[in-house]
Protein backbone atom coordinates (compact mmCIF):
# COMPACT_ATOMS: atom_id res chain seq x y z
CA UNK A 1 0.00 0.00 0.00
CA UNK A 2 1.60 3.42 -0.67
CA UNK A 3 0.95 6.55 1.47
CA UNK A 4 0.79 9.69 -0.58
CA UNK A 5 -0.29 12.89 -0.86
CA UNK A 6 0.97 15.57 -3.65
CA UNK A 7 3.48 17.07 -1.49
CA UNK A 8 5.07 13.54 -0.53
CA UNK A 9 5.26 12.01 -4.22
CA UNK A 10 6.90 15.34 -5.13
CA UNK A 11 9.52 14.78 -2.64
CA UNK A 12 10.01 11.29 -3.02
CA UNK A 13 10.12 12.25 -6.76
CA UNK A 14 12.81 14.86 -6.08
CA UNK A 15 14.96 12.12 -3.56
CA UNK A 16 15.25 10.29 -7.08
CA UNK A 17 18.40 11.43 -8.43
CA UNK A 18 19.89 10.98 -5.13
CA UNK A 19 19.50 7.22 -5.46
CA UNK A 20 16.13 6.59 -3.84
CA UNK A 21 13.37 4.41 -4.89
CA UNK A 22 10.50 6.79 -4.79
CA UNK A 23 7.65 3.28 -4.42
CA UNK A 24 10.02 2.18 -1.08
CA UNK A 25 9.47 5.85 0.12
CA UNK A 26 6.36 5.73 0.39
CA UNK A 27 5.09 2.56 1.36
CA UNK A 28 3.77 1.51 4.01
CA UNK A 29 5.93 -1.70 5.00
CA UNK A 30 8.62 0.24 5.24
CA UNK A 31 9.35 2.88 8.75
CA UNK A 32 10.13 6.28 7.42
CA UNK A 33 10.48 9.81 8.24
CA UNK A 34 9.71 12.66 5.94
CA UNK A 35 10.46 16.27 6.10
CA UNK A 36 9.87 18.67 3.29
CA UNK A 37 11.25 22.05 4.32
CA UNK A 38 9.67 22.23 7.79
CA UNK A 39 6.92 19.71 7.19
CA UNK A 40 6.68 16.32 8.31
CA UNK A 41 5.24 14.29 5.37
CA UNK A 42 5.85 11.51 6.76
CA UNK A 43 6.41 9.47 9.89
CA UNK A 44 5.85 5.85 10.61
CA UNK A 45 7.00 2.84 12.43
CA UNK A 46 6.59 -0.14 12.59
CA UNK A 47 6.62 -3.30 15.13
CA UNK A 48 9.69 -2.69 17.05
CA UNK A 49 10.71 0.56 15.58
CA UNK A 50 9.10 3.71 17.07
CA UNK A 51 9.73 7.25 15.02
CA UNK A 52 8.04 10.45 16.70
CA UNK A 53 8.32 13.80 14.61
CA UNK A 54 7.69 17.76 15.79
CA UNK A 55 7.65 20.47 13.50
CA UNK A 56 9.34 23.39 14.57
CA UNK A 57 9.83 26.69 12.82
CA UNK A 58 12.54 25.95 10.97
CA UNK A 59 12.49 21.95 10.17
CA UNK A 60 11.87 19.20 12.15
CA UNK A 61 12.57 17.40 15.73
CA UNK A 62 13.08 13.35 15.61
CA UNK A 63 13.11 10.62 18.17
CA UNK A 64 14.10 7.51 16.33
CA UNK A 65 14.18 4.53 18.94
CA UNK A 66 14.63 0.86 18.09
CA UNK A 67 13.82 -2.06 20.93
CA UNK A 68 16.20 -4.26 22.11
CA UNK A 69 17.24 -7.16 19.86
CA UNK A 70 14.86 -5.90 17.34
CA UNK A 71 15.88 -6.71 13.86
CA UNK A 72 14.11 -4.92 11.15
CA UNK A 73 14.36 -6.80 7.78
CA UNK A 74 14.41 -3.85 5.70
CA UNK A 75 15.96 -0.03 5.79
CA UNK A 76 14.70 2.76 7.67
CA UNK A 77 13.90 5.81 5.09
CA UNK A 78 14.92 9.14 5.96
CA UNK A 79 14.31 11.49 3.23
CA UNK A 80 14.55 15.41 3.89
CA UNK A 81 14.54 18.19 1.13
CA UNK A 82 13.71 21.70 0.35
CA UNK A 83 12.49 22.31 -2.85
CA UNK A 84 12.28 25.53 -3.49
CA UNK A 85 15.03 27.67 -4.23
CA UNK A 86 15.75 28.59 -0.50
CA UNK A 87 15.09 28.40 2.75
CA UNK A 88 16.63 26.67 6.05
CA UNK A 89 15.86 22.96 7.00
CA UNK A 90 17.56 22.20 10.52
CA UNK A 91 16.89 18.58 11.53
CA UNK A 92 17.53 17.71 15.21
CA UNK A 93 17.14 13.74 15.84
CA UNK A 94 17.86 11.31 18.28
CA UNK A 95 18.54 7.90 17.73
CA UNK A 96 18.34 5.22 20.24
CA UNK A 97 19.49 1.68 19.09
CA UNK A 98 18.33 -1.16 21.79
CA UNK A 99 20.89 -3.36 23.20
CA UNK A 100 21.61 -5.88 20.32
CA UNK A 101 19.26 -4.54 17.54
CA UNK A 102 20.49 -4.41 14.03
CA UNK A 103 18.90 -1.83 11.88
CA UNK A 104 20.00 0.20 9.09
CA UNK A 105 19.08 3.68 7.95
CA UNK A 106 18.76 5.10 4.35
CA UNK A 107 18.74 8.61 4.29
CA UNK A 108 18.82 10.45 1.18
CA UNK A 109 18.45 14.16 0.96
CA UNK A 110 17.75 16.33 -1.81
CA UNK A 111 17.82 20.21 -2.94
CA UNK A 112 16.98 20.36 -6.64
CA UNK A 113 16.78 24.07 -6.89
CA UNK A 114 18.61 25.63 -4.45
CA UNK A 115 20.40 28.47 -4.67
CA UNK A 116 20.33 29.67 -1.24
CA UNK A 117 19.60 26.93 0.89
CA UNK A 118 20.72 25.52 4.58
CA UNK A 119 20.52 22.29 6.04
CA UNK A 120 21.81 21.26 9.31
CA UNK A 121 21.63 18.66 10.81
CA UNK A 122 22.17 17.83 14.30
CA UNK A 123 22.23 14.18 15.64
CA UNK A 124 22.75 12.34 18.97
CA UNK A 125 23.06 8.60 17.84
CA UNK A 126 23.54 5.81 21.22
CA UNK A 127 24.07 2.79 19.62
CA UNK A 128 23.55 -0.07 22.45
CA UNK A 129 25.57 -2.66 24.15
CA UNK A 130 26.27 -5.57 20.53
CA UNK A 131 23.54 -3.74 18.50
CA UNK A 132 24.40 -2.85 15.19
CA UNK A 133 23.43 0.55 13.16
CA UNK A 134 24.21 0.92 9.38
CA UNK A 135 23.12 4.51 8.24
CA UNK A 136 23.56 5.56 4.56
CA UNK A 137 23.35 8.83 3.67
CA UNK A 138 23.43 9.72 -0.61
CA UNK A 139 22.65 13.79 -1.57
CA UNK A 140 21.80 14.84 -4.66
CA UNK A 141 21.88 19.01 -5.01
CA UNK A 142 20.97 21.02 -8.04
CA UNK A 143 23.92 22.61 -10.55
CA UNK A 144 23.73 26.14 -8.61
CA UNK A 145 25.67 25.33 -5.75
CA UNK A 146 23.94 27.41 -3.31
CA UNK A 147 23.57 24.80 -0.70
CA UNK A 148 24.95 24.92 2.27
CA UNK A 149 25.07 21.13 4.73
CA UNK A 150 26.44 21.42 7.93
CA UNK A 151 25.74 18.09 9.44
CA UNK A 152 26.76 17.39 12.91
CA UNK A 153 26.33 13.85 14.81
CA UNK A 154 27.75 12.43 18.11
CA UNK A 155 27.69 8.70 18.37
CA UNK A 156 28.17 6.88 21.49
CA UNK A 157 28.80 2.87 20.81
CA UNK A 158 28.09 1.04 23.55
CA UNK A 159 30.56 -2.46 24.40
CA UNK A 160 30.20 -4.92 21.54
CA UNK A 161 28.25 -2.54 19.61
CA UNK A 162 28.80 -1.37 15.87
CA UNK A 163 28.36 1.52 13.78
CA UNK A 164 29.05 2.37 10.15
CA UNK A 165 28.14 5.43 8.42
CA UNK A 166 28.80 6.49 4.94
CA UNK A 167 27.67 10.26 3.78
CA UNK A 168 27.49 10.53 0.03
CA UNK A 169 27.42 13.86 -2.29
CA UNK A 170 28.69 13.26 -5.41
CA UNK A 171 25.66 14.29 -7.49
CA UNK A 172 24.94 17.89 -8.43
CA UNK A 173 27.15 21.03 -7.06
CA UNK A 174 28.10 20.25 -3.72
CA UNK A 175 28.08 24.33 -1.90
CA UNK A 176 29.36 24.68 0.98
CA UNK A 177 29.63 21.03 3.00
CA UNK A 178 31.52 21.09 6.75
CA UNK A 179 30.80 17.61 8.26
CA UNK A 180 31.25 17.18 11.88
CA UNK A 181 31.12 13.52 13.20
CA UNK A 182 32.24 12.40 16.45
CA UNK A 183 32.39 8.64 17.63
CA UNK A 184 32.90 7.23 21.06
CA UNK A 185 33.57 3.88 21.52
CA UNK A 186 33.60 1.40 24.88
CA UNK A 187 35.38 -1.65 25.16
CA UNK A 188 34.92 -3.99 21.47
CA UNK A 189 33.16 -1.36 19.99
CA UNK A 190 33.13 -0.64 16.49
CA UNK A 191 33.01 2.21 14.06
CA UNK A 192 33.75 3.14 10.61
CA UNK A 193 33.13 6.42 8.68
CA UNK A 194 33.05 6.94 5.59
CA UNK A 195 32.35 10.22 3.94
CA UNK A 196 32.76 10.83 -0.09
CA UNK A 197 32.41 14.29 -2.09
CA UNK A 198 32.81 15.26 -5.56
CA UNK A 199 33.69 19.22 -4.84
CA UNK A 200 33.08 21.32 -8.39
CA UNK A 201 32.65 24.91 -9.36
CA UNK A 202 33.15 27.07 -6.21
CA UNK A 203 32.77 24.36 -3.55
CA UNK A 204 34.10 24.27 0.05
CA UNK A 205 34.03 20.93 1.34
CA UNK A 206 35.54 20.28 4.95
CA UNK A 207 35.23 17.01 6.46
CA UNK A 208 36.10 16.37 10.03
CA UNK A 209 35.60 12.56 11.80
CA UNK A 210 36.61 12.13 14.98
CA UNK A 211 36.95 8.59 16.56
CA UNK A 212 37.69 8.28 20.65
CA UNK A 213 38.39 4.67 21.48
CA UNK A 214 37.40 4.36 25.21
CA UNK A 215 36.86 1.52 25.30
CA UNK A 216 39.66 -2.28 25.21
CA UNK A 217 39.66 -3.57 21.82
CA UNK A 218 37.69 -1.08 20.47
CA UNK A 219 38.29 -0.12 16.40
CA UNK A 220 37.82 2.62 14.51
CA UNK A 221 38.25 3.55 10.70
CA UNK A 222 38.10 7.65 9.43
CA UNK A 223 37.55 6.83 5.98
CA UNK A 224 37.29 10.29 3.30
CA UNK A 225 38.16 10.58 -0.30
CA UNK A 226 36.98 14.29 -1.79
CA UNK A 227 37.76 14.70 -5.51
CA UNK A 228 38.22 18.58 -6.28
CA UNK A 229 37.57 20.23 -9.49
CA UNK A 230 37.75 23.48 -11.04
CA UNK A 231 37.83 25.90 -7.94
CA UNK A 232 36.19 23.54 -5.27
CA UNK A 233 38.86 23.87 -2.15
CA UNK A 234 38.50 20.74 0.29
CA UNK A 235 40.27 20.25 3.82
CA UNK A 236 40.24 16.71 5.80
CA UNK A 237 40.63 16.35 9.63
CA UNK A 238 40.64 12.46 10.10
CA UNK A 239 41.51 12.34 14.43
CA UNK A 240 41.68 9.10 16.37
CA UNK A 241 42.42 8.94 19.57
CA UNK A 242 43.37 5.47 21.43
CA UNK A 243 42.29 5.52 25.04
CA UNK A 244 42.44 1.90 25.89
CA UNK A 245 44.72 -0.96 25.98
CA UNK A 246 44.44 -2.67 22.20
CA UNK A 247 41.91 -0.17 20.34
CA UNK A 248 42.58 -0.07 16.84
CA UNK A 249 42.71 2.97 15.25
CA UNK A 250 43.09 4.12 11.15
CA UNK A 251 42.59 6.95 9.53
CA UNK A 252 42.40 6.80 5.74
CA UNK A 253 42.16 9.83 3.50
CA UNK A 254 42.43 10.35 -0.51
CA UNK A 255 41.45 13.73 -2.21
CA UNK A 256 41.78 14.30 -5.89
CA UNK A 257 42.34 17.30 -7.57
CA UNK A 258 41.53 17.20 -11.40
CA UNK A 259 41.38 21.14 -11.76
CA UNK A 260 44.97 23.40 -11.77
CA UNK A 261 43.06 26.05 -9.43
CA UNK A 262 41.78 23.09 -6.75
CA UNK A 263 42.84 22.77 -3.69
CA UNK A 264 43.38 20.29 -0.77
CA UNK A 265 44.80 19.92 2.60
CA UNK A 266 44.51 16.84 5.06
CA UNK A 267 45.47 16.71 8.41
CA UNK A 268 45.38 13.75 9.92
CA UNK A 269 45.92 13.79 13.96
CA UNK A 270 46.66 10.35 16.09
CA UNK A 271 46.87 10.50 19.37
CA UNK A 272 48.16 7.31 21.85
CA UNK A 273 46.95 7.82 25.63
CA UNK A 274 47.47 3.90 26.30
CA UNK A 275 50.65 2.20 24.99
CA UNK A 276 48.73 -0.78 23.83
CA UNK A 277 46.68 1.26 21.26
CA UNK A 278 47.64 1.36 18.25
CA UNK A 279 47.00 4.11 15.57
CA UNK A 280 47.70 4.30 11.41
CA UNK A 281 46.75 6.56 9.08
CA UNK A 282 47.39 7.07 4.82
CA UNK A 283 46.35 9.93 3.20
CA UNK A 284 47.32 10.88 -0.25
CA UNK A 285 46.56 14.28 -2.08
CA UNK A 286 47.38 15.34 -5.55
CA UNK A 287 46.43 14.11 -9.15
CA UNK A 288 45.00 11.16 -10.43
CA UNK A 289 47.59 8.16 -10.08
CA UNK A 290 49.39 7.76 -13.50
CA UNK A 291 49.31 4.19 -13.46
CA UNK A 292 45.70 4.03 -13.13
CA UNK A 293 45.25 6.38 -15.92
CA UNK A 294 47.95 4.49 -17.98
CA UNK A 295 46.12 1.09 -17.50
CA UNK A 296 42.93 2.21 -18.92
CA UNK A 297 44.30 4.12 -21.58
CA UNK A 298 46.27 0.85 -22.51
CA UNK A 299 42.61 -0.63 -23.15
CA UNK A 300 41.55 1.97 -25.41
CA UNK A 301 40.13 4.75 -23.14
CA UNK A 302 41.16 8.40 -23.62
CA UNK A 303 42.87 10.67 -20.72
CA UNK A 304 39.10 12.10 -19.56
CA UNK A 305 37.57 9.06 -19.75
CA UNK A 306 40.28 7.45 -17.46
CA UNK A 307 40.38 9.96 -15.22
CA UNK A 308 36.59 9.34 -14.69
CA UNK A 309 36.23 5.93 -14.28
CA UNK A 310 39.15 6.35 -11.71
CA UNK A 311 36.91 8.85 -10.23
CA UNK A 312 33.42 7.55 -9.92
CA UNK A 313 35.18 4.26 -8.85
CA UNK A 314 36.76 5.91 -5.94
CA UNK A 315 33.39 7.60 -4.94
CA UNK A 316 31.09 5.19 -5.47
CA UNK B 1 53.00 -6.17 -37.25
CA UNK B 2 55.49 -4.63 -35.08
CA UNK B 3 59.01 -2.95 -36.28
CA UNK B 4 60.89 -1.11 -33.60
CA UNK B 5 63.98 0.78 -35.46
CA UNK B 6 67.17 2.18 -34.27
CA UNK B 7 65.33 2.69 -30.34
CA UNK B 8 67.17 4.61 -27.80
CA UNK B 9 65.98 5.42 -24.92
CA UNK B 10 68.30 7.11 -21.71
CA UNK B 11 67.00 8.56 -18.23
CA UNK B 12 68.86 10.13 -15.70
CA UNK B 13 72.27 10.23 -18.32
CA UNK B 14 72.49 6.98 -18.50
CA UNK B 15 71.38 4.95 -21.57
CA UNK B 16 68.61 2.11 -20.88
CA UNK B 17 67.53 0.81 -24.57
CA UNK B 18 70.54 1.50 -27.28
CA UNK B 19 69.83 1.08 -31.20
CA UNK B 20 67.00 -1.85 -30.19
CA UNK B 21 66.13 -3.31 -33.72
CA UNK B 22 63.01 -5.66 -33.54
CA UNK B 23 60.76 -6.77 -35.70
CA UNK B 24 57.51 -8.96 -34.12
CA UNK B 25 55.56 -10.89 -37.12
CA UNK B 26 51.67 -11.01 -37.62
CA UNK B 27 50.29 -13.78 -34.97
CA UNK B 28 53.59 -14.35 -33.71
CA UNK B 29 54.35 -14.95 -30.23
CA UNK B 30 58.08 -13.19 -29.63
CA UNK B 31 59.42 -13.93 -26.38
CA UNK B 32 62.28 -11.56 -24.62
CA UNK B 33 65.04 -13.14 -22.16
CA UNK B 34 66.95 -11.38 -20.37
CA UNK B 35 68.29 -10.43 -16.74
CA UNK B 36 66.47 -8.52 -14.18
CA UNK B 37 67.65 -4.31 -15.14
CA UNK B 38 68.19 -4.93 -18.99
CA UNK B 39 65.32 -3.05 -20.18
CA UNK B 40 62.82 -5.97 -20.63
CA UNK B 41 60.07 -3.45 -18.99
CA UNK B 42 61.51 0.03 -20.45
CA UNK B 43 60.86 -1.97 -24.00
CA UNK B 44 57.78 -2.59 -22.80
CA UNK B 45 56.85 0.93 -21.90
CA UNK B 46 58.31 2.26 -25.13
CA UNK B 47 56.11 0.46 -27.47
CA UNK B 48 52.91 1.56 -25.05
CA UNK B 49 54.15 4.57 -25.27
CA UNK B 50 54.04 4.92 -21.22
CA UNK B 51 54.71 9.12 -20.45
CA UNK B 52 58.76 9.50 -19.77
CA UNK B 53 59.44 6.49 -22.36
CA UNK B 54 59.67 8.51 -25.24
CA UNK B 55 63.15 7.35 -27.38
CA UNK B 56 65.49 9.75 -28.11
CA UNK B 57 65.96 8.71 -31.47
CA UNK B 58 64.21 5.73 -33.81
CA UNK B 59 60.72 4.78 -34.71
CA UNK B 60 58.37 2.51 -34.03
CA UNK B 61 56.17 1.16 -36.92
CA UNK B 62 53.04 -0.54 -36.40
CA UNK B 63 51.29 -2.02 -39.40
CA UNK B 64 53.54 0.37 -41.27
CA UNK B 65 52.44 3.17 -39.23
CA UNK B 66 54.72 5.30 -37.61
CA UNK B 67 53.18 5.64 -33.82
CA UNK B 68 56.24 6.71 -31.96
CA UNK B 69 54.28 9.94 -31.39
CA UNK B 70 51.44 8.68 -30.77
CA UNK B 71 49.63 8.65 -26.96
CA UNK B 72 49.08 5.84 -25.28
CA UNK B 73 45.51 5.29 -25.87
CA UNK B 74 45.80 6.16 -30.08
CA UNK B 75 48.13 3.42 -29.63
CA UNK B 76 45.44 1.05 -27.76
CA UNK B 77 42.75 1.69 -30.27
CA UNK B 78 45.06 0.58 -33.17
CA UNK B 79 45.08 -3.00 -31.27
CA UNK B 80 48.06 -2.93 -28.88
CA UNK B 81 47.70 -3.11 -25.08
CA UNK B 82 50.08 -4.12 -22.33
CA UNK B 83 49.24 -6.37 -19.30
CA UNK B 84 51.53 -4.76 -16.23
CA UNK B 85 53.96 -6.34 -13.89
CA UNK B 86 52.51 -4.89 -10.82
CA UNK B 87 49.28 -3.92 -12.43
CA UNK B 88 47.42 -0.43 -11.35
CA UNK B 89 44.27 -0.93 -8.69
CA UNK B 90 41.13 0.59 -9.04
CA UNK B 91 38.56 1.50 -5.61
CA UNK B 92 35.34 1.09 -6.52
CA UNK B 93 35.82 -1.08 -9.91
CA UNK B 94 34.48 -4.24 -10.21
CA UNK B 95 36.40 -6.50 -12.07
CA UNK B 96 33.16 -7.50 -14.65
CA UNK B 97 33.22 -3.27 -14.79
CA UNK B 98 37.55 -3.46 -15.48
CA UNK B 99 36.75 -6.36 -18.33
CA UNK B 100 33.65 -5.06 -19.53
CA UNK B 101 35.75 -1.58 -20.18
CA UNK B 102 38.14 -3.40 -22.17
CA UNK B 103 35.90 -5.51 -24.34
CA UNK B 104 34.48 -2.13 -25.04
CA UNK B 105 37.16 -0.46 -26.70
CA UNK B 106 38.38 -3.12 -27.86
CA UNK B 107 37.93 -5.39 -31.00
CA UNK B 108 34.95 -7.00 -32.20
CA UNK B 109 34.70 -10.71 -30.81
CA UNK B 110 36.86 -9.93 -27.85
CA UNK B 111 35.54 -13.11 -24.81
CA UNK B 112 32.83 -11.79 -22.40
CA UNK B 113 33.95 -11.39 -18.86
CA UNK B 114 33.43 -14.48 -17.46
CA UNK B 115 35.04 -16.42 -20.35
CA UNK B 116 38.09 -14.55 -19.78
CA UNK B 117 38.37 -15.38 -15.92
CA UNK B 118 38.02 -19.49 -17.04
CA UNK B 119 40.52 -18.65 -19.46
CA UNK B 120 42.78 -17.35 -16.35
CA UNK B 121 41.49 -19.83 -14.02
CA UNK B 122 39.53 -17.66 -11.93
CA UNK B 123 35.89 -18.61 -10.92
CA UNK B 124 33.45 -15.53 -12.33
CA UNK B 125 31.38 -16.52 -9.85
CA UNK B 126 33.94 -15.32 -7.41
CA UNK B 127 35.51 -12.57 -8.97
CA UNK B 128 33.35 -10.61 -11.07
CA UNK B 129 31.75 -8.78 -8.17
CA UNK B 130 35.10 -8.17 -6.17
CA UNK B 131 36.69 -4.70 -6.80
CA UNK B 132 40.04 -4.67 -8.50
CA UNK B 133 41.61 -3.00 -5.12
CA UNK B 134 44.03 -4.08 -2.99
CA UNK B 135 41.48 -7.05 -1.61
CA UNK B 136 43.05 -9.00 -4.56
CA UNK B 137 46.52 -10.51 -3.71
CA UNK B 138 49.18 -10.07 -6.43
CA UNK B 139 48.44 -13.32 -8.16
CA UNK B 140 44.91 -12.46 -8.82
CA UNK B 141 45.18 -8.95 -9.44
CA UNK B 142 48.05 -10.46 -12.56
CA UNK B 143 44.89 -12.68 -13.46
CA UNK B 144 42.51 -10.16 -13.83
CA UNK B 145 45.03 -8.40 -15.95
CA UNK B 146 45.99 -10.98 -18.60
CA UNK B 147 41.58 -11.44 -18.61
CA UNK B 148 41.41 -7.79 -19.47
CA UNK B 149 43.71 -8.32 -22.54
CA UNK B 150 41.91 -10.91 -23.44
CA UNK B 151 38.65 -9.28 -23.03
CA UNK B 152 40.41 -6.05 -25.31
CA UNK B 153 41.28 -8.91 -27.91
CA UNK B 154 43.96 -6.67 -28.87
CA UNK B 155 45.96 -7.08 -32.20
CA UNK B 156 49.49 -6.82 -30.48
CA UNK B 157 49.27 -7.86 -26.38
CA UNK B 158 52.80 -7.04 -24.79
CA UNK B 159 53.31 -9.53 -21.55
CA UNK B 160 55.28 -7.98 -19.05
CA UNK B 161 56.27 -10.92 -17.22
CA UNK B 162 52.50 -12.41 -16.54
CA UNK B 163 53.85 -15.31 -14.72
CA UNK B 164 55.46 -13.68 -11.70
CA UNK B 165 54.05 -14.39 -8.01
CA UNK B 166 51.76 -16.89 -9.90
CA UNK B 167 51.21 -20.13 -8.01
CA UNK B 168 53.20 -22.72 -10.32
CA UNK B 169 49.74 -24.87 -10.86
CA UNK B 170 48.09 -21.81 -12.46
CA UNK B 171 51.16 -21.77 -14.99
CA UNK B 172 49.57 -23.51 -17.46
CA UNK B 173 46.35 -21.01 -17.46
CA UNK B 174 49.10 -18.07 -18.62
CA UNK B 175 49.99 -20.07 -21.50
CA UNK B 176 46.76 -21.11 -22.05
CA UNK B 177 46.02 -17.41 -22.68
CA UNK B 178 49.18 -16.88 -24.87
CA UNK B 179 47.95 -19.66 -26.82
CA UNK B 180 44.24 -17.91 -27.14
CA UNK B 181 45.71 -14.76 -27.74
CA UNK B 182 47.76 -15.99 -30.78
CA UNK B 183 44.83 -18.09 -31.99
CA UNK B 184 42.68 -15.08 -32.39
CA UNK B 185 45.47 -13.83 -34.62
CA UNK B 186 47.03 -11.62 -31.64
CA UNK B 187 50.55 -11.11 -31.96
CA UNK B 188 52.37 -11.93 -28.33
CA UNK B 189 55.33 -9.88 -26.82
CA UNK B 190 56.26 -11.86 -23.86
CA UNK B 191 58.53 -10.86 -21.12
CA UNK B 192 59.38 -14.10 -18.57
CA UNK B 193 61.45 -15.82 -16.61
CA UNK B 194 59.79 -19.27 -16.74
CA UNK B 195 61.11 -20.92 -19.29
CA UNK B 196 57.74 -23.76 -19.40
CA UNK B 197 56.10 -20.05 -20.44
CA UNK B 198 58.55 -18.95 -22.88
CA UNK B 199 58.74 -21.99 -24.67
CA UNK B 200 55.76 -21.42 -25.97
CA UNK B 201 56.94 -18.72 -28.00
CA UNK B 202 57.80 -18.89 -31.73
CA UNK B 203 61.05 -17.17 -31.65
CA UNK B 204 62.73 -15.28 -28.95
CA UNK B 205 65.06 -12.83 -28.20
CA UNK B 206 67.85 -11.85 -25.71
CA UNK B 207 68.10 -8.60 -24.11
CA UNK B 208 71.02 -7.38 -22.28
CA UNK B 209 71.98 -4.09 -21.63
CA UNK B 210 69.62 -2.53 -23.40
CA UNK B 211 70.09 -4.12 -26.46
CA UNK B 212 68.90 -7.20 -28.78
CA UNK B 213 72.01 -9.71 -28.51
CA UNK B 214 70.27 -12.68 -30.62
CA UNK B 215 66.73 -13.36 -32.22
CA UNK B 216 65.93 -16.88 -32.93
CA UNK B 217 64.74 -20.22 -32.29
CA UNK B 218 63.32 -20.15 -28.56
CA UNK B 219 65.56 -23.19 -26.97
CA UNK B 220 68.58 -21.86 -28.95
CA UNK B 221 67.98 -17.81 -27.26
CA UNK B 222 67.01 -20.10 -23.80
CA UNK B 223 70.14 -21.95 -24.12
CA UNK B 224 72.18 -18.54 -24.88
CA UNK B 225 70.45 -17.00 -21.84
CA UNK B 226 71.17 -19.77 -19.50
CA UNK B 227 75.01 -19.82 -20.56
CA UNK B 228 75.69 -16.46 -20.90
CA UNK B 229 73.19 -14.26 -19.17
CA UNK B 230 72.22 -15.98 -15.75
CA UNK B 231 76.25 -16.17 -14.91
CA UNK B 232 77.41 -12.91 -16.47
CA UNK B 233 79.39 -10.41 -14.22
CA UNK B 234 78.70 -7.65 -16.28
CA UNK B 235 74.82 -7.33 -16.79
CA UNK B 236 73.43 -4.92 -18.63
CA UNK B 237 77.48 -4.55 -20.21
CA UNK B 238 77.98 -7.21 -22.83
CA UNK B 239 81.17 -8.00 -23.97
CA UNK B 240 81.53 -6.54 -28.05
CA UNK B 241 81.67 -10.70 -28.65
CA UNK B 242 78.24 -11.03 -27.80
CA UNK B 243 77.28 -7.96 -29.61
CA UNK B 244 79.02 -8.86 -32.62
CA UNK B 245 77.73 -12.38 -32.35
CA UNK B 246 74.40 -11.54 -32.22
Amino acid sequence: MLESSAELRELSQAMEPAGADPAALLHARFAGLAVSHNRILRCRGVEGIRIEGEETPTGAKARIRVEPGVQLPGPVHLCFGVLPNEGVQEIISEFDIGEGARVSFLAHCSFPNAEQVRHLMQAHIRVGKGAQMEYAETHYHGPQGGVEVLPVAHITVEQGGSYRSTFKLVEGAAGLVKLDYTAELAEDAVCELDAKVYGKGQDSIVVKETILLNGARSRGLAKTRIVAADRCVSEVIGEVAGNAPFARGHVDCIEILTGPEARASAVPKLQANDQQAKLTHEAAIGSVDKKQIETLMARGLSEAEAVDVVVRGMLR
Amino acid sequence: MLKLEGITLSAGGKAILKDVNLHIRDAEIHSILGANGTGKSTLAAVIMGLSGYQPSAGRILFRGEDITDLPVWERARRGITLAWQEPARFEGLTVAEYLDLARRHGHNGGLSPAECLGKVGLLPERYLQRAVDSTLSGGERRRVELASVLAMRPRLAILDEPDSGIDPLAIENIVDVIRTLSRQGAAVLLITHHEHVAAVADRASSLCGGTILKTGDPAAIARFYRNHCLECLHVNEPRVEEVVGA
